[in-house]
């Protein structure tokens, strides 16, 4: 898509497009292209003497076992909280359509967690659940349930993911929600008339309709789980108990910030580029795809 | 609705307030324990009902910080918040909206260039090129200062594309008639274009308001000094041991506090909070 009526000047399309190039070019380029450079480069311990080693780093990070379990641990981690918090959302979404009285005030009321940070939320969840002082834990000891997130690995992978999914469900539904206000009425009615029940309409007739919404939201909640909750997870478990919750981005954090091995970092960064690349490639064709219907 | 099943709403409002009392329930553990005294906080279970010292744990908190761990008033650090969030929203805003009218209304050697370049920034967020973009600011000398807090975090592409979506829309003929009546292209901008930009102005205004306050990874990086800490910042600061040894009334205090603002935002402005997210679809 064109204009047809364009401005002329040699010099002022440039300078109104200056700032936001020359910051795309120190803050994004020069240092993604430095992270590529340093990938391939080994460091002393000092950081005074550096040498080109190929694919070394490449290597070692692929016979490391913590980070091919740092990749499953991310891969557990994103499934989960994708779809818990898709179909948590998607049920509140159909519900709140579905009501004629108080429908504003249960939007406000679900809408809210979307402006807390992750980190804020993980804080949130981490005093809920304490293991000596935490409500939560209190009433599952009641309950029989030996709870302490800080020693056993799948409690706070579980804490992770429902301080993750609480703060995106608000975004989820707001999608759904707009999603479903777009559905025509008379399609349902006429499958009402046509004696289907509710759940009926709902699988046949609602989510198919849905389903680019869906496809969305589950590229995007993939994203949001791989790097935005970089927050929830510092803010609680930071990555423990032994590695149980740390995720790629905070495998990278970890090993270039807090032990300096810049070389593995980069390396690492440099395999998260590439994942980042393929997914914002599968949800541009798929908005694509949107345009055209 | 379709057809009248009393059963059926009965259970749609009994899911629809579990879902609420959900999401609310974290907050109001948390405004509860900002109310009370540690010690009561540390006698299990702790009361669910709010206690007294909430003057007393906000004042402490804003005035003086925890009294373990960090030191730094939360004023401060919602001076620094705001700061942050109004820089990155107001200076995002800005720069594309001016990139996106020399894309949309120029024709000029490279454009698609560098139309191409704003693009790719999508691909790289600063979570994949922590060191490299570090060390720029450092060597910058802009560690520790509200330059280095904002202005890597400014360029964006979804404003950009917004922008140049919603130009798109603009009727050809407005600008035919600016150029008719001898108007120059920063006049047409200026007259025409902004004020019917208003309404994406503001929707994103919301979205990016609300992502410039809970920045957490950037901010944790660049600031090691007290007085340059964020709310979200000094939140994990004050986390400083196992959770018997966190002061957790101060703590959720803080927390309160740092919450309050952008949910604020979004509550009041909801109309041009669901727009922007539904929009920038991102």
């Amino acid at each position: 898509m064109e204009k047809r009526v364009v401005f002329r000047s040699a010099w002022l399309p440039y300078a109104l497009l200056a700032p936001q190039i020359a910051i795309t070019i120190v803050f994004f380029f020069w240092p993604a292209v430095q992270a590529v450079w340093f990938a391939f480069q080994l460091q002393d311990a000092f950081g005074l003497h550096t040498e080109f080693v190929g694919l070394q780093n490449f290597e070692a990070l692929f016979a490391d076992e913590h980070y091919l379990g740092s990749f499953r641990t991310t891969a557990v981690f994103s499934v989960l909280v994708a779809f818990s918090g898709i179909a948590i959302s998607l049920l509140l979404a159909t519900m709140a359509d579905r009501v004629l009285r108080g429908a504003l005030a249960y939007k406000t009321l679900l809408i809210w967690p979307y402006a807390v940070a992750p980190a804020i939320a993980g804080v949130l969840w981490a005093f809920m659940f304490a293991p000596s002082i935490g409500i939560v834990t209190y009433v599952l000891k009641g309950m029989g349930v030996d709870w302490n997130w800080i020693i056993q690995g799948d409690q706070a992978m579980l804490l992770v993911v429902m301080a993750s999914v609480w703060k995106q469900i608000s975004y989820n539904f707001l999608f759904f929600l707009a999603g479903l206000q777009s559905i025509p009425k008379s399609l349902i009615e006429a499958a009402a008339i046509d004696g289907a029940g509710p759940a009926r309409r709902f699988w046949t007739i609602v989510f198919p309709l849905l389903s680019p919404t869906t496809f969305f939201l589950l590229v995007v909640n993939i994203v949001y789980a791989f790097f935005d909750t970089f927050g929830v997870i510092d803010a609680t478990t930071q990555g423990g108990p032994a590695q149980a919750t740390q995720i790629l981005v905070y495998k990278v954090y970890y090993d270039g910030v807090k032990a300096a091995d810049l070389g593995g970092s980069s390396a690492q960064s440099v395999i998260l580029m590439f994942i980042v690349i393929t997914l914002t490639v599968i949800q541009f064709r798929f908005v694509e795809r949107k345009v055209q219907y | 609705m379709v057809e009248n099943r009393p059963w059926l709403t009965l259970f749609t409002h009994a899911v629809l307030l579990l879902g609420v009392a959900a999401v609310a329930f974290p907050l109001y553990v948390t405004f509860v324990a900002s109310t009370l005294r540690l010690e009561e906080i540390m006698s299990v279970p702790m009361p669910l009902v709010p206690g007294d010292q909430f003057l007393a744990n906000y004042s402490q908190v804003l005035a003086a910080g925890g009294t373990t761990g960090s030191k730094a008033p939360v004023s401060t650090m919602l001076f620094n918040s705001t700061v942050m969030a109004l820089a990155i929203a107001i200076g995002k805003i800005t720069i594309s909206i001016i990139a996106s009218f020399a894309i949309v209304y120029f024709r000029f050697p490279l454009r698609n260039f560098f139309f191409w370049m704003i693009f790719i920034t999508l691909m790289l967020p600063v979570e994949v090129r922590i060191i490299p973009t570090f060390k720029v600011v450092s060597d910058l000398g802009m560690l520790n200062t509200y330059a280095g807090l904002t202005v890597p975090l400014i360029a964006s592409a979804t404003a950009t594309f917004l922008f140049r979506q919603f130009f798109m829309t603009v009727p050809d003929e407005l600008a035919e008639a600016a150029r008719v009546d001898g108007a120059g292209p920063m006049r047409f901008f200026r007259d025409v274009l902004l004020p019917l930009s208003k309404t994406s102005i503001a929707a994103l205004f919301v979205i990016q308001f609300i992502y410039g306050w809970n920045q957490y990874l950037w901010p944790l990086l660049i600031t090691s000094e007290e007085s340059m800490y964020t709310a979200v910042i000094g939140i994990s600061r004050m986390l400083v041991g196992g959770d018997a040894a966190n002061e957790w009334n101060l703590i959720m205090a803080t927390a309160i506090l740092a919450m309050l603002p952008p949910a604020l935002v979004v509550v009041l402005m909801q109309k041009w909070f669901v727009k922007g997210l539904v929009e920038t679809e991102k």
